[in-house]
């Protein structure tokens, strides 16, 4: 899949085709003077005041941490989000597994929204700007975010890649997350609501086989509703599987090709857009 | 997942952690893994010798910490042990998408001289 799995694929990380080296840079928060507590059962029960080094004897110490892996990523969502509500922008995470229609269920929101909101769009790949393209032909104002090796997007490349939309003249901006069902799930981005999508024509168990990406869904969309019949989905069996692993999440059943299912989504965001503009 | 770059993010915690309390090296990692968090323990180990090479915690023990997932059900007021997101109580039967536990990825101690 990428290197941060260990296959060791892919270029380098570019926003907008520029490369972007520093976007992975370390920042530590130490030196802080905050205290840490020691768990019960290892070491006795006593806190160290990380700014009084000197403190400690030699010979093995354990000190509890009990940070999250991720809350440098954590951090820099909550501070998008900040930013994107300032701005009173609807900012949409979208998932899925490569092919399912993100890009075109993008390029058809934006259009059918145009007249009413303005649309920007940020778009992580591999590689290529292809899905870019298609959305720029369509009129849209895109950012291409190329990861290289990265798996999914991260909060700092959103940061960065939002710099270079004019986002005052924009209302919503939809974030086209890498076609993954794994890695992204773990990853927030300071979006308002995370969108997963799962086609008709690539199998009903799919929240079941991935159950941390439909469950962190605040919105599912079954797509491609127009090849179900010759794709021999079994409709009842995956909203089963949707209700059961993302049964808090609104479901929404469409054809971004043919219109199908599309006026009842478009409602949906026009409503969640006025209440972010509160 | 990406369990190289977590690992990557444990041992620069790790050895900050370390530092900051006066310590040059870093002896033993453990790390606290929930059931539905997406995040393999084999796959973390199988990173972290590469991970730790090269930096003060090369040659230091990892310790994986497997949370299982918990659901909470309101009317018994009990945590109960779920197979996935959604469980059902076992005392009232009534089902709960309230994970407690379960989605844990954490740096939780660290050992260090």
């Amino acid at each position: 899949m990428c290197q941060e799995c260990g296959c060791g694929i892919g270029g380098e990380l570019s926003i907008g085709g520029r490369p972007a080296s520093a976007a992975h840079s370390h920042s530590t928060h130490h030196g802080d003077g905050h205290s840490h507590q020691h768990e019960g059962g290892g070491g006795a029960p006593h806190t160290h005041a990380h700014d009084d080094a000197t403190a400690h004897q030699p010979g093995r110490q354990t000190v509890a941490v009990q940070r999250g892996l991720l809350e440098k990523n954590q951090r820099l969502a909550e501070r998008n989000r900040g930013f994107f509500r300032a701005k009173k922008l609807l900012v949409l995470n979208v998932l899925s597994s490569p092919g399912s229609g993100k890009t075109t269920l993008i390029q058809k929101t934006a259009t059918l929204l145009a007249s009413r909101l303005r649309v920007g769009v940020i778009v992580g790949d591999l590689a290529t700007d292809n899905d870019a393209a298609r959305l720029r032909e369509a009129g849209i104002p895109v950012v291409q975010v190329t990861t290289g090796t990265v798996c999914h997007l991260e909060a700092e490349m959103i940061a960065k890649a939002a710099e270079r939309l004019d986002l005052d003249a924009l209302d919503v901006l939809i974030i086209e997350n890498v076609g993954n069902l794994v890695c992204p799930a773990a990853y927030d981005l300071g979006e308002d609501l995370r969108i997963v999508l799962l086609s008709t024509t690539e199998g009903e168990d799919k929240p079941l086989k991935y159950p941390p990406m439909f469950h962190s869904a605040d919105v599912a969309v079954v797509t491609k509703s127009d090849l179900a019949a010759a794709a021999g989905f079994d409709r009842a069996q995956a909203l089963a599987a949707l209700h059961r692993i993302a049964h808090h999440a609104r479901i929404f059943e469409l054809s971004a090709r043919t219109g199908d299912g599309m006026p009842a989504w478009i409602d949906y965001l026009e409503q969640q857009r006025a209440s972010a503009k509160c | 997942m990406h369990e190289v770059s977590l690992m990557e993010n444990a041992v620069r915690m790790a050895v900050e952690t370390a530092r900051a309390s006066g310590g040059a090296r870093v002896h033993r990692i453990r790390l606290r893994v929930g059931a539905m968090s997406g995040v393999v323990p084999d796959a973390l180990r199988f990173a972290s010798d590469m991970v730790c090479q090269g930096t003060p915690a090369e040659g230091a023990q990892l310790e994986i910490e497997e949370v299982p997932a918990t659901c909470w059900c309101a009317h018994c007021a009990v945590e109960f042990a779920t197979p996935d997101f959604l469980g059902e109580c076992p005392h009232c039967h009534a089902v709960s998408g309230e994970l407690r536990r379960g989605t844990e990825m954490e740096l939780a101690s660290i050992e260090f001289s």
